[in-house]
């Protein structure tokens, strides 16, 4: 491995093992961070979505406000809510982190929502009219299970993201394992920041299996079909 | 402070003439960033669209593309950011090297998937009509996919010029100046201010876009694509 300046690995392997119970207790944080307004997220985005798809004329302007949180930089929203939460790590002040995540998953989770709903096929939504079903029992046990599929291919998208914006919240003082790079990067350590990244990219690959697991669990027809 | 506060503050910061000359004035900072995000765009769209027009016209590696691409979202761009720079140094490479990154999934993948699911009834005219494999792909391929594509650069371009802000941290200017300087300072009505110009770039980006959209995109295709 190509020496730093002084003669510093890009890696110092040692100081990994010296340091497992603080990567342990980040890596803790930041799924939390991360995971919570995946949650938040969806249950707000199922709900929103039934309405944008029983009232057709709530959707353009919903999803343009989705558009838009889209293309807020995280860093920004995040200052937004400094005032109310406070800044640091812990307790209140994680809500400076998590709430501007929570609508970041909104502008995926909302459009995808619709988009599941939508396609359900219009002879299966008559069918389950036909059988008897009210207007809920037919949502809960025929529509929002067609969702599935695109539901969690929007939550997989989110998931991964929110992974890796927690680490801009080190900037306010709150980053999860992006602690880790202001910590390297002010010592001109590299270690830290490798480690963080690292364990930043294995935990959303994890996430996004375990999203992947959910969904197979959740639509048992779609392997039965190909089996 | 409550947002209308907020509002208020950086209104005042906005709009104060000092805010808007100079080598810090808002102008310049402009020009910086835009400058790195439409450098970053332009070397991942040299990467990433013939790679994915590639393969989504062979058919072949799309499972290595959509993995990779995946695997590559995943890498938090300012840990990237901050690796550069302590590796190299502050400057132009540090800024670029992570937008990049940031850039190449979202082009990559839309206009893969874009191209593998054009209508094989649209690629055997082309063929009956005397097209070649790079005919087929140039007059029929990609203008049927441009709508995905188009959304695949969209994407790509909105979330760098949100993540331009970083640049400040490799020194090198930016609008990110104005939110990690003025937070050092305590100076909320700089972060606030600085964070509104970041918006309304990435919401003229989107309108942007829009007509790009309308120039490029053959009118019996409009209305037909979605996020991804």
């Amino acid at each position: 491995m190509t020496p730093l300046a002084g003669g510093e690995p890009l890696i110092r392997w040692t100081w990994i093992g010296d340091h497992t119970d603080e990567l342990t207790d980040l890596t803790l944080h930041h799924l939390k961070l991360a995971l919570l307004p995946i949650v938040f997220g969806l249950v707000i985005a199922i709900p929103l979505g039934i309405v944008c798809v029983r009232w057709r004329w709530l959707y353009p302007p919903t999803l343009g406000v989705a558009n838009i949180l889209y293309g807020l930089p995280s860093l920004a929203l995040f200052m937004i809510f400094i005032p109310y939460f406070g800044i640091g790590s812990g307790g209140k002040a994680d809500f400076t982190i998590m709430l501007p995540l929570t609508l970041f998953s909104l502008s995926v989770l909302v459009p995808n929502v619709v988009d599941g709903l939508r396609s359900v096929p219009e002879p299966v939504r008559q069918a389950a009219t036909a059988m008897g079903f009210g207007t809920f029992r037919r949502l809960v046990q025929v529509e929002l299970p067609i969702a599935v599929p695109v539901v969690i291919a929007g939550a997989r998208v989110a998931a991964v993201a929110s992974i890796s914006l927690v680490s801009v919240g080190v900037l306010i003082g709150n980053g999860g394992l992006g602690q880790l790079f202001i910590d390297g990067y002010s010592r001109d350590f590299t270690t830290p920041i490798i480690v963080s990244c690292v364990l930043i990219i294995a935990l959303a690959l994890i996430s996004d299996g375990v999203l992947v697991t959910a969904q197979r669990l959740l639509t048992p027809w779609a392997r039965r079909r190909h089996a | 402070m409550n947002l209308g506060d907020q509002i208020d503050q950086a209104w005042t910061w906005l709009t104060a003439a000092s805010h808007w000359s100079g080598d810090d004035g808002i102008p310049h900072r402009l020009l910086q960033h835009l400058g790195y995000s439409v450098l970053a765009l332009a070397i991942a769209a040299l990467i990433a669209l013939p790679l994915g027009a590639l393969v989504g016209h062979t058919g072949r590696g799309g499972f290595a593309v959509v993995s990779f691409a995946n695997l590559a979202r995943a890498v938090p761009t300012l840990g990237l950011l901050l690796l550069v720079v302590t590796v190299t140094s502050i400057g132009l490479t540090p800024v670029i090297v992570p937008l990049i990154a940031l850039a190449i999934p979202p082009i990559l993948v839309n206009t893969f998937e874009g191209i593998r699911g054009v209508d094989p009834d649209i690629k055997d005219a082309a063929r009956g009509m005397g097209m070649k494999g790079p005919g087929i792909l140039l007059k029929a391929e990609i203008p049927v996919a441009m709508p995905l594509i188009l959304l695949g650069l969209r994407t790509a371009a909105i979330q760098v010029v949100a993540t331009a802000t970083i640049a400040a941290y490799a020194g090198i200017g930016g609008l990110g100046r104005f939110i990690v300087d003025g937070l050092s300072r305590k100076d909320y009505p700089s972060v606030v201010g600085g964070s509104v110009l970041v918006v309304i770039l990435a919401v003229l980006v989107q309108l942007l876009f829009i007509v790009i959209r309308r120039a490029f995109v053959s009118e019996g295709l409009r209305g037909s694509s979605r996020t991804s």
